[in-house]
């Protein structure tokens, strides 16, 4: 069973968001996607920039497959987590401390309503699984 | 569901991750496709290939039945040995590549490819004509791969094969039977170690051994990073019915020797060694950071050309591919990641050989 920390907030495509006491969100993967796409090696971050919520912003390639990351909000990418270039495999080891992939600055605060809580995001692993 | 090795519920209790391969339920991996790969260049690991297709060809007629179908040209084995072989079409184009061991006169052992099992059989009996044999494909038996530097020595620290001084003396391509067993000294790594071919209920039996004396258990993932820093082709990936030996880094393993044998696909090639070939397969590094993979397209001054394998070495710490380019004396060339040129260094095959680093 994957872990989904019940104090983030989630995308169906994967990425997890955490609303920090600056006002920033930080955004990464979620445990789940990380098992599923396997030992990571290689991380395009994305460039620090404005983006929509959907936009691709990055990619993660484990030895089977390159994932696309989507901005989980509207806002501007304001950090990148620029120890992953050399250490890939944060990813897989703390999904959610060290392997951060970006931080943002959220352009309206709304669009964390329209993320998925942590039930949400479990039933929506459930219902991907055939 | 898909079909099932006999070691299939050994692979679910020690935690696989199965996906479908050729329509068999597989082990990707069982944790960590990079530590099982180290696992193999370093110390010994462990894998399931049952889902190859085993097939005898029995019969007076073995030796040169095969001397027709395939494009090397077992006259050379001696009992004992094995070799490595295309089997080709009227157009030269490769069918599958296979292993051959010649067991007792008149009793050959082909393991072909999963992926080709119908075709392969088809094509087999599609030949049989004039020559006095029988085809006996071997679904009861299993195949278990221990491949590394401490192969050897773990495998004779099992039950099974104690003090076999034999096997301790095995050198690569010749194979040994025990009872009802087959051991090679062939395999898809680059490494040292054993093929063990053996009937379905004991190869469990084997694998609980073998892991008892710390041999890793390793998943397709590794095995195919596995085989392509040792630059050995994936059927289907790097060659095809549409590519010849001579365009897949294979001429090695066409055997002109007997001017007057006939084989499958030789005036196909004799023709075009005559009109020039110029396709070949080579290997790339990439230099940019990222990962190559299959069908990307890229650029030398002749003209465009296609990796056809690619994926991140671990061994090497960086990407690496098989590509099928145009004849060129340039050391590198542009590839198309995603919208982006990225550098790759051209250069010989293997990338790896034993464990070390050759580019």
């Amino acid at each position: 069973m994957s872990d989904i920390p019940s104090e983030l907030k989630y995308t169906k495509t994967h990425e997890w968001v955490r609303l920090d006491d600056d006002g920033l969100v930080t955004v990464g993967i979620t445990d789940h996607a990380q098992r599923l796409l396997g030992d990571m090696v290689f991380v395009e971050l994305p460039d620090l920039m404005e983006v929509k919520a959907g936009d691709e912003s990055g990619v993660v390639e484990s030895v089977k497959a390159a994932s696309d990351i989507y901005s989980p909000i509207t806002g501007e990418i304001v950090e990148v987590n620029e120890v992953l270039s050399e250490t890939p495999e944060l990813i897989n080891t703390d999904p959610y401390g060290d392997g951060w992939l970006f931080r943002m600055q959220p352009g309206d605060e709304s669009d964390l309503e329209e993320l998925l809580d942590a039930d949400h995001y479990t039933d929506h692993v459930a219902s991907e699984k055939h | 569901m898909g079909s099932r090795t006999p070691l299939y519920e050994l692979h679910q209790k020690t935690g696989a991750k199965i996906v479908d391969f050729a329509g068999w339920d597989m082990p990707l991996h069982y944790g960590s496709l990079l530590e099982e790969h180290h696992s193999v260049r370093k110390d010994a690991g462990l894998f399931d290939v049952s889902h190859m297709t085993i097939v005898d060809i029995i019969g007076p007629d073995a030796g040169a039945y095969l001397r027709y179908l395939l494009a090397n040209d077992v006259k050379k084995l001696q009992l004992g040995k094995a070799l490595y072989s295309c089997m080709l079409n009227e157009q030269g184009g490769v069918i599958d590549d296979l292993i051959v061991y010649f067991i007792a006169h008149g009793h050959y052992r082909l393991i072909v490819n999963s992926s080709t099992r119908e075709k392969d059989l088809a094509w087999l009996n599609k030949h049989t004509g004039h020559f006095h044999i029988s085809l006996h494909a071997k679904p009861e038996l299993a195949i278990i791969a221990v491949q590394g530097p401490n192969a050897r020595c773990k495998l004779l620290q099992t039950a099974s094969f104690a003090h076999m001084d034999t096997i301790a003396q095995l050198k690569p391509f010749s194979f040994l039977t025990k009872d009802n067993i087959l051991i090679a000294c062939t395999g898809y790594t680059g490494e040292d170690g054993f093929e063990i071919i053996l009937p379905a209920h004991e190869a469990i039996h084997l694998w609980q051994e073998c892991m008892k004396q710390d041999i890793k258990p390793c998943g397709l993932g590794a095995r195919d990073t596995l085989r392509l820093e040792a630059g050995l082709n994936l059927y289907g990936a790097d060659m095809d019915e549409t590519t010849t030996p001579l365009e897949s880094n294979l001429a090695w393993t066409v055997n002109w020797d007997d001017a007057a044998r006939e084989f499958i696909g030789k005036q196909a090639l004799i023709t075009q060694q005559a009109e020039g070939i110029n396709r070949q397969l080579v290997g790339l590094v990439l230099e940019d950071k990222g990962v190559l993979r299959s069908h990307q397209k890229l650029i030398v001054i002749e003209g465009q050309g296609e990796t056809t394998s690619g994926t991140f070495g671990p061994t090497l710490g960086q990407a690496i591919a098989l590509a099928r380019i145009p004849v060129t004396n340039q050391t590198q060339c542009k590839v198309d990641i995603r919208g982006r040129l990225l550098t790759a260094r051209i250069v010989k095959l293997p990338f790896v050989r034993k464990g070390k680093i050759l580019v």
